[in-house]
């Protein structure tokens, strides 16, 4: 049961970055594998100002800044100086991997014993429920400590998601979905369409390092390998959720990405614990977004051979 | 007031596919004006449009619209006075959005786009009632994905959307040559309605001579990049589908003769 809460706590903070890659992939049909440098940039941000001792929230909201930026940058190399967008990702991304070096200082930090935002669910759970208290969850005592953890994580994932989905149904979030869908016609109804994509991978990038800031409190360290896989990772999350949801509501599309995350990390946790290699975990992961990719493609196609017959 | 004075547009330049679809090219379009422009495949007319819409910006030359010098100007920022429907139906609205949300984008045409709510109720409403003059019972499914329909019940709703704010200038780019015949001439319908209430300055580029003897009151002809013929008035009026064809011929034969003559020129020359 630790385990079962341990998976959607990590699932919850990982719909971050699903949600990042939802509004790259989805809604602007850029495959943008910043991410995977910003999911990194997000955590050691965040590691080197808790251990320099910031206050955790600020530190977590430099973080998003983080990522603002990192993305902010992939959006101008492909807008402003038309270079193919999967190549602006690779070249921030590569880039991001010594600014991280930089700004960890040396390659994994740790966080034990530091003041995160998780030590402070820890302090709320001690002052609500007692030091040390367990509760019982359907017949499994579970810690309360952990049980808390789980709801701030719900609580902060639901927020993000909302404003996400607010943003979105503003007049220049849905000039930006727009963008995405056909940049043509929105130009023509006077939208600067290049400073919405710069906007849009900066928005995404910040969801995705704000997820990497998150993971790295809650495991306890920031390592500037733990982007490794993050875009695969996050594409698969939002796969599942379309295939959960298959509707193009916004609201169900976004609630689909979260969902996604949470079961695909339970997905995961479980066939870790059947005894798979972890080694195997991304040869996995990459091989399912394979087959979510070309599956749907080649059921029409079957489909439309039977027809005729 | 459109005034556009020896404009210049080359493709390519400096390589052998070099295209000079823009040669010095003066056009001046009175408030209210409804132009149809007529040409050969390649003649310039839609470089003509997209120059002045912005796709590209011209080599040289100016473009002045309603005072306003736009020559230099990004496409984005001449949307503010500038109504488009492109002769692709899908390019004109945004497949994946809803009907309320496309024209809710269109309400917004050219203007700032904040944090404010971008489908209030009562813009709804409004769009609802515009869409039900459309005739075409899509007002009961405004949260129908627009992909959904067909081209011409797109091409309808662009139309809608590129007039909705009563543009300077109307800019139809063959916007019923992906059409039927029958789509295609509800869609001219609803174009005339809406040029003829609105009172808007139009450029409408067809391949239709019928298009351009029934509709507006001034007909440009080009070709290779210039314009040729301008008719307005009563001798436009006067303007029948054969007196076009036959100009039409015309310009053909003149080029056939260039093309030969330079033949000849370089076979005794060189």
């Amino acid at each position: 049961m630790t385990l079962l809460i341990g998976s959607i706590t990590i699932g919850l903070i990982l719909a971050l970055l699903a949600l990042g890659i939802f509004i790259s992939f989805r809604i602007f049909n850029f495959p943008d594998i910043t991410a995977e440098g910003s999911f990194t940039f997000g955590a050691a941000i965040t590691a080197s100002l808790i251990v320099a001792g910031a206050n955790p929230a600020v530190a977590t909201l430099l973080a998003f800044a983080g990522g603002l930026l990192a993305g902010s940058t992939t959006g101008l190399i492909h807008t402003r100086f038309k270079i193919n967008p999967l190549l602006s990702g690779i070249l921030v991304m590569t880039a991001l991997y010594s600014v991280n070096l930089y700004v960890m200082g040396k390659s994994n930090v740790p966080l034990l014993s530091r003041n995160t935002l998780f030590t402070w669910f820890e302090k709320f759970s001690n002052i609500i429920s007692g030091k040390d208290a367990t509760v019982n969850l359907i017949g499994w005592s579970v810690p309360a400590r952990d049980l808390w953890t789980l709801i701030f994580c719900l609580l902060i994932t639901v927020a993000f998601s909302l404003l996400l989905l607010w943003f979105f149904r503003t007049n220049i979030g849905t000039a930006m979905r727009a963008t995405g869908d056909n940049d043509q016609m929105i130009r023509a109804l006077g939208v600067n369409t290049k400073g919405m994509i710069i906007s849009g991978v900066a928005l995404s990038n910040g969801f995705i390092a704000l997820a990497g800031s998150m993971l790295a409190q809650f495991q306890g360290f920031a390592d500037v390998q733990m982007g490794i896989g993050m875009l695969v990772w996050g594409l698969a999350s939002v796969i599942i959720g379309e295939a959960l949801i298959s509707d193009n509501k916004l609201g169900l599309v976004i609630a689909g990405a979260v969902i996604g995350a949470v079961l695909f990390r339970l997905l995961v946790a479980i066939a870790l614990r059947w005894g798979m290699n972890p080694n195997n975990l991304k040869l996995i992961t990459a091989a399912f977004v394979f087959l979510a990719l070309v599956l749907p493609g080649f059921m029409k196609q079957t489909k439309k051979i039977k027809l005729p017959g | 007031m459109l005034e556009i004075s020896n404009l210049y547009k080359s493709f390519n330049t400096g390589t052998i596919n070099e295209v000079n679809a823009l040669q010095d090219v003066s056009l001046s379009v009175g408030d209210g004006s409804f132009v149809c422009v007529l040409g050969t495949n390649g003649s310039g007319k839609s470089t003509l449009l997209n120059a002045i819409a912005g796709t590209f910006i011209s080599d040289a030359g100016t473009i002045i619209l309603n005072g306003r010098n736009i020559t230099r100007l990004p496409e984005h920022k001449r949307a503010c006075q500038i109504g488009r429907v492109f002769q692709n139906p899908f390019s004109g609205t945004a497949p994946g959005m809803s009907i309320s949300e496309n024209l809710a984008l269109a309400a917004k045409r050219g203007k700032k786009r904040g944090l404010g709510w971008g489908l209030p109720v009562s813009v709804v409403r409004d769009l609802k009632s515009r869409v039900k003059a459309l005739n075409m019972g899509l007002e009961e499914r405004m949260n129908t994905q627009i992909g959904k329909l067909s081209g011409g019940q797109r091409q309808a709703l662009t139309l809608l959307m590129a007039s909705w704010l009563k543009p300077d200038l109307l800019l139809l780019d063959e916007h019923t040559a992906a059409l039927d015949p029958t789509t295609a001439g509800k869609v001219i319908e609803m174009t005339k309605q809406i040029v003829t209430d609105y009172k808007l300055t139009t450029l409408m580029v067809t391949h239709s001579m019928q298009q351009a003897v029934n509709l507006g009151n001034r007909i440009i002809m080009m070709h290779q990049g210039k314009i040729k013929y301008d008719f307005s008035g009563e001798e436009k009026n006067k303007m029948k589908v054969p007196d076009l064809l036959s100009l039409f011929d015309e310009l053909r034969r003149k080029d056939q003769i260039d093309a030969g003559e330079a033949l000849l020129l370089s076979a005794k020359h060189v």
